[in-house]
């Protein structure tokens, strides 16, 4: 029973950070609808600025307590840069490519972290003052921990002052429910973003410090806590702080307990906790149902055409090119242009999903990550062939996304969004603590082709005709009665619904349509690298083919294929230069983001038509002179 | 005070409004009268610099304000009430007057809470109510003085008689030539005839985007065939 009591109080400390970092996120969604992937970033950064602070500042002591709110105030600073330089630009962007582009700073901020502290963790100091522990019920309870457990709801007694008791205050909250109708009111958006997104970079910054006397501080901490801080903030419902606090002391709690139920299944039981409550509570606990309708996420405005049969004749030059590549280029060449054919497959299934069918997945990872442990396990645990063992890896895709499915298409946006995540983050959590059959980190090796497809000429061919060939069944798709479904249901789902077309039932077609092709790349690439491991399911590979999507443009059909070319290009070009390829990455996606709000291929498409607009005019003043 | 000259407005690639020219002076009310669809909304909207992209020239108080961002051409004096109403709901009736709040300016008319009360009583009961808790017709009263509370030279009404019961109509009608008698200039679009009637010193009638008519209320009231053209349903 004692017990019992000091594990609630570690959840109660560990729900506070846990709160801090999670209502700057969602005030930040609230007012500025962006996603801040960077969120997590910025608490990294707290914590490593607050290390420095302590280590190197020599003010002896007392130092932490001074560090800490230097650290948070150092991290608000930085925030309020990033708003200025970046986030103001892409306010009028899809929301999509506002959260590829915080994504971006993520890649900077971990290569900035690991350039400026290095590989190593670090360990901060013990709280001065507050380095002992307390006997409740006979048990030490360290004193930091009583601290943290008190911050927690001094903090939210705070904001709520901070906006129910101020003018700026009652200014966000109007400005969370109706932005437009604030300016319209004479009130300076710009302004009142910046200082929203300073307030909830400096509570990042806050929680990131105040882990320094509880753990290492390591350069895994942002995605580990941008996770579960999502997590929180959908469960709380977006932009609402008190919910995010209910949240946060739910997740806290599940977590102490859990790891004493299933030391082995904790990250599954936060994932599972918040696809019961989602489905329950599709907008949180405390959230409003978004007016955000699907389409507006990802189309604006550009509707989707075959091109013109000029283009044929390009194709065509491309795949003679491409079945010529044997001849033309290197091994090492082969070896880049096939893994390019896998990652287009996989960003051309991921584009049906979230481009056509308006569900905007952030874990499709999860379904190549099925593919791939698939494919392996057939071949190795059941000694299936190659041809017998690929065809496990869409099935597998297929069947996960039937099963995760079945969740998502009952919410909408960023929540469905958010849930795809945390399937994605199960998927990745049995892979890697499934040990006895997953290997766990050590994945599965000797995953390899029959002997007929083992060399690289014969894999490339197969690869190219499996991935070109099911390229152009989803595009066969889209333009087939069942895509314009889809699209129908992605711009309005009532107009939908009054037709008699069961969206529900249609983007949960759509979902298991879009594993298996992600479970058919998923399986070629297990043979193709001849091993498996988690990364395969990982948040990484999620954002690649996100990243590959958005790159390309979602509202074209050659974007994906063109993204992922480019993108896997790039990456291999890049880390051949330098070890800081992350940063690199990141500055480019950025750049484009900034530069081509559109994508790069709907942007060329729009040059290309005002050449065209333009050309005829030429011709008739021609004739007429 | 208001000039508005050659203005065209657009949604993505079509085009809504087409040289839409029309003028308001301080004190008096100017009536945009159309049928559904007609372009009223969309007029003010380009005005304000809402949603719509637009073209041409709007000179308020002698600055162009095309091109301008919304909020600055709020403060210099030019409100705005959209026809949606768009109250913050969970915000209270004083909450909501707070945020449209903004220092004084000189020769305008001046409101603090307290004045809009005694302009809409049924806002004075409700101080902490709310406004997603009040009935349509409180709504309009609040939206509009959410607008005064910026102490405009000018404000905008997007269609304030909408959906509201014949008492409320006429409750609105006092209240906005009460407005007029402070000094507000005021630009309303109306499809109902009756209230523009009440209320308006000049009208204009706005057909598929272009100003077809322009002229004193008391004119187009007694055109027939003006009306029947343009407005006969």
């Amino acid at each position: 029973m004692e017990f019992l009591f000091s594990q609630f109080l570690t959840g109660l400390a560990s729900a506070s950070s846990l709160f801090l970092v999670a209502s700057g996120l969602s005030i930040i969604f609230g007012v500025s609808r962006i996603v801040n992937f960077a969120h997590g970033s910025l608490y990294m950064l707290g914590a490593y600025i607050a290390y420095s602070l302590v280590e190197h500042s020599g003010l002896g002591g007392g130092n932490f307590w001074i560090a800490l709110p230097v650290a948070a105030l150092g991290v608000a600073l930085l925030g309020l840069l990033l708003e200025v330089t970046l986030l103001r630009k892409i306010y009028h962007a899809p929301e999509l490519l506002q959260l590829l582009a915080t994504f971006g700073v993520v890649l900077v901020v971990q290569d900035a972290v690991l350039m400026i502290w290095g590989p190593e963790d670090l360990l901060g100091p013990r709280a001065p003052g507050l380095a002992g522990a307390v006997r409740l019920f006979h048990q030490a309870i360290p004193q930091y921990d009583l601290f943290l457990i008190s911050l927690g709801p001094v903090v939210l007694a705070l904001l709520w002052l901070l906006f129910h008791r101020t003018h700026w205050g009652t200014l966000v909250r109007a400005a969370t429910h109706d932005r437009d109708m604030v300016a319209a009111l004479g009130v300076n958006q710009a302004s009142l973003f910046t200082g929203v997104f300073t307030l909830g970079a400096l509570l990042a910054g806050l929680g990131g410090a105040l882990q320094l006397p509880r753990g290492a501080v390591s350069h895994a901490m942002d995605l580990q806590i941008i996770v579960e801080v999502f997590v929180v903030v959908v469960i709380g419902g977006l932009g609402n702080v008190f919910g995010a606090f209910l949240a946060a002391i739910i997740i806290g709690e599940l977590n102490a307990f859990g790891i004493l139920v299933f030391p082995q299944m904790t990250l599954v039981l936060t994932f599972l906790a918040m696809a019961v409550i989602l489905v329950v509570r599709p907008w949180g606990l405390r959230g409003k149902p978004q007016s955000l309708a699907h389409g507006a996420a990802v189309a604006g405005g550009r509707v989707l055409r075959r091109l013109p049969p000029a283009a044929g004749k390009a194709f065509l030059l491309v795949a003679v090119l491409l079945l010529a590549l044997p001849w033309l280029g290197s091994g090492y060449a082969l070896n880049v242009a096939t893994e390019m054919a896998i990652y287009a497959l996989f960003a051309a299934s991921l584009h049906l999903l979230s481009g056509i069918g308006g569900m905007v997945s952030f874990g499709h990872a999860a379904y190549f990550g099925l593919g791939s442990y698939g494919a392996a396990l057939a071949a190795k645990s059941l000694g299936l062939p190659m041809e017998l063992a690929l065809l496990a890896g869409p099935l597998t895709g297929a069947l996960g996304a039937l099963v995760y499915g079945w969740f998502c298409v009952r919410l909408s946006g960023v929540y469905l969004s958010m849930l795809t995540l945390a399937f994605a983050q199960i998927t990745y959590a049995v892979a890697f603590q499934w040990s006895s059959l997953t290997g766990g980190d050590n994945g599965i090796l000797g995953v390899w082709p029959s002997h007929w497809a083992s060399g690289p000429v014969a894999f490339y061919y197969l690869t190219l005709v499996v991935c070109g060939g099911s390229i152009l069944i989803l595009r066969h798709i889209v333009f087939s009665p069942f895509g314009y479904t889809l699209r129908a249901c992605r711009d309005s789902e009532i107009r939908a619904d009054a037709i008699g077309i069961d969206a529900r039932h249609h983007r949960w077609l759509a979902f298991i349509l879009c594993g298996f092709f992600a479970g058919l790349a998923g399986g070629l690439f297990a043979f193709f690298k001849g091993s498996v491991f988690p990364d395969s399911a990982s948040i990484g590979t999620s954002v690649d083919g996100l990243v590959m999507v958005l790159l390309g443009g979602i509202q074209t059909l050659t974007g994906p294929v063109v993204g992922a070319v480019i993108y896997t290009a790039l990456r291999i070009f890049v880390s051949t230069y330098t070890d800081y390829w992350r940063a690199v990455i990141g500055v480019v996606i950025i750049l484009l983001v900034v530069a081509f709000p559109q994508g790069i291929v709907a942007w060329t498409a729009d040059r290309f038509q005002a050449w065209r607009a333009i050309r005829p005019a030429v011709k008739t003043k021609e004739k007429a002179a | 005070m208001l000039a508005v000259k050659s203005l065209c407005g657009y949604y993505g690639q079509a085009q809504i409004l087409n040289d839409v020219s029309l003028d308001a002076m301080q004190g008096e009310v100017v009536a945009l009268i159309g049928r559904n669809g007609a372009g009223k909304s969309t007029t003010l909207k380009a005005v304000i610099g809402l949603e719509a992209r637009r073209k041409g020239s709007v000179i308020f108080d002698g600055c162009e304000v095309i091109g301008k961002p919304t909020h600055e051409i709020v403060r210099m004096g030019l409100g705005y009430v959209p026809e949606e109403r768009r109250i913050f709901s969970d915000l209270t009736v004083e909450e909501n007057l707070a945020v449209g709040r903004r220092p004084p300016r000189p020769y305008t008319p001046q409101w603090t809470p307290e004045t809009l009360y005694a302009l809409f009583p049924n806002l004075a009961e409700a101080r902490k109510r709310p406004g997603g808790r009040m009935s349509g017709g409180e709504q309009q009263m609040l939206t509009i003085a959410r607008s005064l509370m910026g102490n405009p030279m000018m404000l905008m009404l997007d269609e304030p008689s909408e959906g509201l019961s014949p008492k409320i109509v006429e409750q609105m009608a006092s209240a906005i030539l009460r407005m007029k008698a402070e000094g507000l200039g005021i630009v309303v679009c109306e499809q109902n005839l009756h209230f523009a009637k009440l209320i308006s010193d000049r009208a204009y009638i706005i057909e598929k985007g272009e100003i077809r008519y322009g002229g004193t209320m008391a004119e187009l009231a007694a055109d027939d065939e003006v009306r029947n053209t343009y407005l006969a349903v």
